[in-house]
């Protein structure tokens, strides 16, 4: 039994310590949104935050994660109450078949934190590790720079929704 | 004129009713002398299948509407599409709809969610019932208030009347009201009045994929559920010929090895669990391989050598007109992969006597029918539920993953069973998108018009899919096998290898000959657009050769060829929006390209032009920027139309740019991202445009497949302008173009 | 006998010849601007040959800065006395070469002074370049004169005293530079004397893979000993080479034109662009510098060769099992088998996988650097390329977490002694400045 600190909470987790956080979180915890893309660490789709920081679950066991503070997307908002960088993607439209999405946005969210204004070139570069093949790119990179918008002000009143 | 489609489905649903009118109106009618009545026309879009509207709307006691598809949410917006027709023809707010997508157990059959066929049977068909069902429930109004019906009004799921009387759906719904045939035509809303429809409508799935709801089949957790992992053989044929599961089954947490013939698998409790038993397994497992794969480096000489059945689809000719100057070209396409980001997932349980397999298939009746063969059960004996997976693009391994999770919860009777694929095996396993190589000639007269066409293509079919159980892998791998039916040309006007091979243009003389290719060296199926990708690509870069021979401008050169308005106006538009001038020269190291197409000449229209730099030291292709123009007919939601667009034309330059299946002589290669890279965003563009023209009242088009082919040769066609080189092989990787440069 | 005046005199003539001489060393004419060529004027053929030059140059590493115009300059060179920053040598008239006649480029080849005269840093290595053939230079000025000129002033270099004095280096290349064109070795093959005419010359391989010595010039007698790089170790690539599997020209050539080999590794680092421009040249000219390096590293001693037949064989039979308990570093054992092994000990053998570690020179290479980069960093895809993707561990593991690894590494898949400062290797490695780090992304 190992202890995991998962979304403020901490969790109890029978997990073998060479398991990838990936199969803890979705397996143990019923935890949906980091996702199996490839488990080879070539694709994103499982990007979750430790401590602050965007790492592949599917690469990261859990013996690495003793004490450590794991954010997964449900940690961050719920449809009821959305996080900015929920509202930014449901107000971009920013996804087709989505299977990509929620690491896109833990790796958003991350980079946000630490860099509240990053650039289209640094956004960009942040996100050279993730694949979506349904060509959503760049819905997801307009849906990065409004959630920089959004986090930027403090009352994040509704938006219109943008029409084309 | 069209016929009734008798089958017995057909006639067993009730569609008896029609045929006994028919019959009894033609006896009438021959007593009296007058010739015989043609018969009725069928309903339309889907409803011919299905024809009773109950079939496809329901409205409960208190209200509650459900609408019914056969067709799936695929990553294309469908769902919330379709449940915006159903809102408008309805009058019911959109939010209080409930929508039920394919299930062999509630839905029509409506075959394969493909063809960019979804909006046209399904949402037609939906569309229509709506609107029957909503004169049904004003008929029954203006009975009980004892009011003409024209006087009445419907909003919000009720119809009012002018004194201020309502009556809900709910209340006015009773018995078998519904249980009537569609008629042929029924009376639609006015688009000048669309609340609903029309409208960007944001997408209803979205939501929960945002915040880490249960959206996919990847998610389903069942009670009891156990995690199963499959060991696929190395190549093509493999026979298992030892295995010592001995080591497997003491490992934590395995529950059973399903081994029959050449079909291996490990069943765990937990998912880590399965994965490291798989890892064991598969070590344990020894194969012979058989598997002779074909030279990667002339596959387009391989291909043209089998034999094939060669068809002309197309000929016209005219022999007045004059050639004066003539080229040829001949353009190859490499097998490509469908590379779904999630691989291929499903959940099957048999409880009782009955299978059911929750499944992310295109087809939920034809996997069914494929499952029951290969269970060698009746088909009514399983159940198939389509859930979302990750975007399939056409055939990948979703059916094969039903299969294995239904073979192996046979094993398990009563416990659900979670079949995931790997990585590997998604890339190594999926049906690909077919090698194809096309051939084509043609002349200009003396005033640089395209007096002669000819057009030859060379493909294997473009669908394996089920039906038959021999369709899918572990069917095929079984002790007692299934073999792969024999492949078929899918006949025009949708065509397989030869969709959009005819060309939409007028040219006096004509010819376009499909050479369907039995033999499958690779495995190959239904990947999006079909022949469409590789022949608009080939068609529209030979275009602009013929263009370049003629001295004219791109755009101008088409549209001299093209008396089709619709596709004209796309054209222009697109055109128009990209800031395209005749004669325009771009700045050094760029080119700007053009490209048209209407995918299979019958659906959704769509022009592309784009601006490509090419680092000349490197050969670099970067597209900086495209414009497309798209015409669907009766637009249901824009924003939905233009996501799919910009979608298309970035998955199309990645397929151009850098996409081909590797093997060597016995076994796929390309098994990973590493191995097979596609478009990441250091290669994105700096903008995507898409204009969408809007024509109310218009039938819908399919749109999913529409801007593929266009986006390949546009891109195509500006690194030739910005090169002055053609390529004419995919992939147009970065190492070819600077190899053209250097020549 | 000598009067005060004469021995005054002759001292005084002594140092005037020795300040003419002086003059005369660190003193050299301008060449005359000329107007800048029109690019048609160059044959093409000649610019293609240039071209590929100037990949087996890897000119644009050092002369472009990541992400801007290619010859721009600007890249800041870190070396014991300083920052150096490359030159503009796109055909700009104002700010890069464009007013350099031929001759002009020539002489910075092969002395290493730029058209007013002034002395170049040997940052920019003409110590090699000075072997390069006259035809050659006429082709890559060639080459260079028809790219597309860009502005881009000259940044400072921040060198502090006496370094930022150019009389230093007038006295740097009396010790350093022996000019002159390559001498082929008649008793070698026309291939051999290709590769050592362009590994001396425009390969420059020493200029990473060679000691240097306090005043920052090559060792001569310790050719290809092994060198340092931003924070990457260049390994030795002669007799002295750390890899447990014997290099040959074969692997070398696969390694050189494909960025790995299954019994080697992985090119990272500033490794990565060379191999990447590499790819693109005529084979031949790979072929002929595996062929000088293979005999560089020379034929192994049998039993170095024996061991290397061992760890393939071993490494052939997979999944490996890692060497388990003994190695008294629980902590590390487990971080391997957590988090390596299931690339890097398993049924994936390279491409598809890690490469089994006890054949990486990483791990049995002097010190831990270029193991803790590449554990931090990983490796990244390459735009449309097939290659191996490797995930970063900075991020999820602590400096503890990858020293305890690296420390359980080297003792478990090497037969080297055991590293030191690891932990202080590893800290540095994560600090490593943004622009070193760029250069393990082509």
């Amino acid at each position: 039994m190992m202890k995991l600190n998962v979304n403020g909470s901490d969790r109890q987790v029978d997990a073998d310590p060479d398991t990838p956080l990936l199969y803890v979180l979705r397996d143990d915890l019923q935890l949906n949104a980091a996702k199996f893309g490839c488990g080879l660490g070539q694709c994103g789709s499982c990007t979750v935050i430790v401590d602050g920081k965007a790492v592949l679950s599917c690469v990261t066991p859990v013996v690495l994660l003793e004490g450590r503070k794991v954010t997964t997307l449900e940690g961050l908002g719920t449809i009821e109450a959305p996080a900015p960088i929920q509202r930014a993607f449901i107000e971009e439209q920013a996804a087709q078949c989505g299977y990509c999405i929620a690491g896109m946005m833990m790796r958003a969210q991350a980079l946000l934190q630490r860099n509240s204004k990053p650039t289209e070139a640094e956004i960009r570069a942040e996100l050279g590790l993730h694949l979506c093949r349904c060509g959503t790119h760049m819905r997801i990179l307009r849906a990065m720079h409004r959630a920089a918008k959004l986090m930027q002000t403090a009352d994040a009143s509704p938006t219109q929704r943008r029409t084309p | 004129m069209s016929t009734v489609v008798l089958n017995r489905r057909s006639v067993l649903a009730g569609s008896g009713a029609l045929i006994v009118s028919f019959s009894l109106r033609n006896a009438i009618a021959q007593d009296q002398g007058a010739p015989a009545a043609t018969p009725p026309p069928p309903p339309p879009g889907s409803l011919k299948g299905a024809p009773y509207l109950d079939s496809w709307i329901r409205i409960d006691a208190d209200g509650a509407v459900t609408v019914f598809t056969g067709k799936a949410e695929i990553g294309q917006g469908f769902r919330t599409a379709c449940q915006q027709i159903a809102a408008e023809e309805l009058d019911v707010p959109f939010a209080s709809l409930k929508l039920v997508t394919a299930d062999t157990a509630r839905t029509a059959n409506e075959g394969y969610t493909s063809g960019s066929n979804s909006m046209k049977d399904s949402g037609t068909a939906v569309q229509h019932a709506a609107a029957q069902v909503r004169t049904l429930l004003i008929a029954e109004a203006a009975r009980r208030l004892e009011l003409p019906a024209e006087s009445l009004n419907t909003g919000n799921g009720a119809v009012m009347a002018p004194d201020g009387r309502r009556l809900d759906y709910g209340e006015l719904v009773a018995g078998e009201m519904l249980h009537v045939q569609a008629q042929a035509k029924s009376a639609l809303k006015d688009p000048a009045a669309y609340r609903v429809m029309g409208q960007s409508v944001p997408r209803v799935d979205i939501p929960a994929k945002v915040t880490g709801g249960a959206a996919y089949v990847q998610d389903m957790r069942l009670p009891g559920m156990l995690h199963a992992r499959v060991v696929r053989p190395p190549g093509y044929g493999a026979e298992l010929t030892a295995c010592d599961t001995s080591a497997v089954e003491k490992m934590p947490g395995v529950v059973k090895i399903v081994r029959d013939g050449n079909f291996l698998a490990v069943v765990a409790a937990k998912e880590f669990q399965a994965v490291k038993a798989m890892q064991v397994l598969a070590s344990a497992a020894k194969w012979k391989e058989t598997a002779k794969l074909p030279k990667q480096d002339n596959l387009p000489e391989m291909l043209t050598s089998l034999p094939s059945r060669d068809e002309i689809i197309f000929q016209q000719s005219n022999p007045s007109a004059a050639a004066a100057r003539t080229i040829e070209a001949t353009y190859t396409r490499p097998y490509q992969a469908h590379g779904s980001i999630g691989p291929s997932c499903a959940v099957a349980q048999l409880a009782g006597d009955t299978m059911t397999v929750w499944s992310h298939t295109q087809g939920v009746y034809p996997d069914r029918q494929g499952i029951a063969e290969m269970l060698r059960v009746p088909p009514a004996r399983v159940r198939v539920i389509h859930v979302e997976g990750s975007g399939c693009y056409g055939h990948n391994g979703a059916d094969d993953a039903a299969a294995d999770a239904a073979l192996i919860a046979r094993a398990l009777p009563g416990v659900p069973v979670r079949v995931q694929w790997t990585r590997e095996q998604e890339h190594a396993w999926e049906p690909f998108g077919p090698a194809m190589v096309t051939r084509m000639k043609a002349s200009l007269d003396g005033n640089g018009a395209i007096v002669d066409w000819s057009f030859d293509v060379w493909s294997n079919t473009h669908s394996t899919r089920p039906g038959g159980a021999g369709s899918m892998l572990a069917a095929q791998h079984m002790e007692q096998p299934f073999a792969l039916p024999a492949p078929r040309p899918i006949p025009q006007p949708e065509g397989g290898g030869d969709r959009n091979a005819i060309p939409i243009y007028k040219f006096p003389n004509a010819k376009v000959v499909h050479h369907f290719i039995p033999a499958m060296p690779l495995r190959v199926s239904a990947m999006r657009g079909l022949g469409a990708y590789h022949n608009v690509f080939s068609m529209e870069s030979f275009m602009d050769e013929l263009a370049v021979l003629a001295g004219a401008d791109p755009v101008e050169f088409r549209l001299r060829h093209l008396d089709d308005k619709r596709g004209r106006d796309a054209i222009e538009k697109a055109a128009r929006e990209f800031g395209w001038l005749n004669g325009q020269k771009a700045p050094p190291d760029r080119g700007y390209g053009f490209a048209f197409a209407r995918y299979k000449n019958l659906a959704a229209y769509c022009a592309i032009a784009s601006e490509v730099e090419v680092n000349r030291q490197t050969g670099r292709p970067r597209l900086v920027r495209a414009v497309a123009a798209v015409d669907s007919g009766q637009v249901v939601n824009p924003d939905g139309l233009i996501n799919q667009i910009e979608g298309a034309i970035l998955q199309s330059m990645s397929w151009t740019l850098y996409e081909s299946v590797g093997f060597d002589d016995k076994r796929i290669t390309s098994i990973d991202w590493q191995t097979y890279p596609i478009l990441r965003f250091d290669a994105v563009p700096e903008r995507v445009d898409v204009h969408v023209i809007n024509r109310p009242g218009q039938p819908f088009l399919g749109s999913g497949e529409t801007g593929q082919g266009p986006a390949a040769a546009s891109i195509a066609n500006a690194i030739a302008d910005a090169t002055g080189k053609r390529l004419r092989d995919l992939p147009l990787t970065r190492k070819r173009i600077k190899d053209a440069i250097d020549a | 006998m000598a009067s005060p005046r004469m021995i005054g005199g002759i001292v005084a003539i002594a140092v005037i010849a020795g300040a003419i001489a002086a003059a005369a060393i660190v003193w050299r004419p301008a060449i005359a601007a000329i107007e800048p060529p029109a690019p048609q004027s160059f044959d093409s053929a000649l610019v293609k040959r240039g071209r590929d030059l100037a990949d087996i140059g890897n000119c644009n590493d050092c002369h472009t800065v990541r992400g801007a115009k290619d010859f721009a300059g600007g890249l800041a060179v870190p070396t014991p006395f300083g920052i150096i920053y490359s030159s503009n040598i796109t055909p700009d008239p104002e700010t890069g070469i464009g007013r350099w006649s031929e001759a002009a480029f020539r002489r910075a080849m092969q002395s290493g002074v730029d058209r007013d005269g002034r002395h170049l840093y040997p940052t920019f290595p003409y110590d090699h370049f000075t072997h390069v053939s006259d035809e050659d230079d006429r082709a890559l000025y060639a080459y260079l004169m028809t790219r597309r000129p860009v502005h881009a002033p000259a940044r400072d270099n921040q060198l502090s005293f006496p370094f930022n004095q150019r009389l230093v280096v007038a006295g740097w290349k009396l010790l350093f530079l022996r000019p002159g064109s390559y001498q082929p070795d008649l008793t070698k093959s026309t291939e051999w004397n290709r590769g050592a005419y362009l590994v001396e010359g425009l390969a420059h391989c020493g200029a990473c893979h060679t000691p240097r010595n306090a005043l920052g010039a090559e060792r001569t007698r310790a050719a290809f000993a092994g060198g340092d790089v931003d924070d990457w170790h260049a390994f030795a690539i002669n007799s002295q080479s750390p890899a447990p599997v014997p290099w040959d020209a074969d692997a070398l050539f696969m390694y050189l034109r494909q960025g790995w080999h299954p019994d080697h590794g992985v090119a990272r680092g500033p490794m990565a662009q060379v191999v990447r421009n590499l790819s693109d040249v005529p084979e031949s000219d790979v072929r002929a510098i595996a062929t000088y390096i293979a005999d560089m590293f020379g034929a192994p001693a049998p039993d170095r060769k024996r061991r290397g037949d061992d760890l393939l064989a071993r490494a052939a039979s997979r999944p490996a099992q890692p060497p388990s308990g003994g190695s008294g570093n629980a902590g590390g054992e487990a971080l391997y088998a957590a988090a390596c092994a299931s690339c890097h000990g398993g049924e994936r053998a390279p491409p598809y996988g890690g490469i089994d570690l006890a054949l990486s020179s990483a791990i049995s290479g002097p010190d831990a650097r270029n193991a803790a980069n590449t554990v931090l960093m990983g490796i990244r895809p390459r735009e449309g390329e097939r290659g191996p993707i490797m995930p970063g561990f900075a991020d999820s593991m602590t400096d503890q977490q990858i020293a305890a690894l690296l420390t359980y590494l080297r003792a478990s898949f090497s037969h080297q002694p055991p590293w030191t400062d690891t932990a202080e290797i590893v800290r540095n490695a994560r600090d490593t400045p943004a622009d070193a780090s760029k250069r393990d992304r082509p």
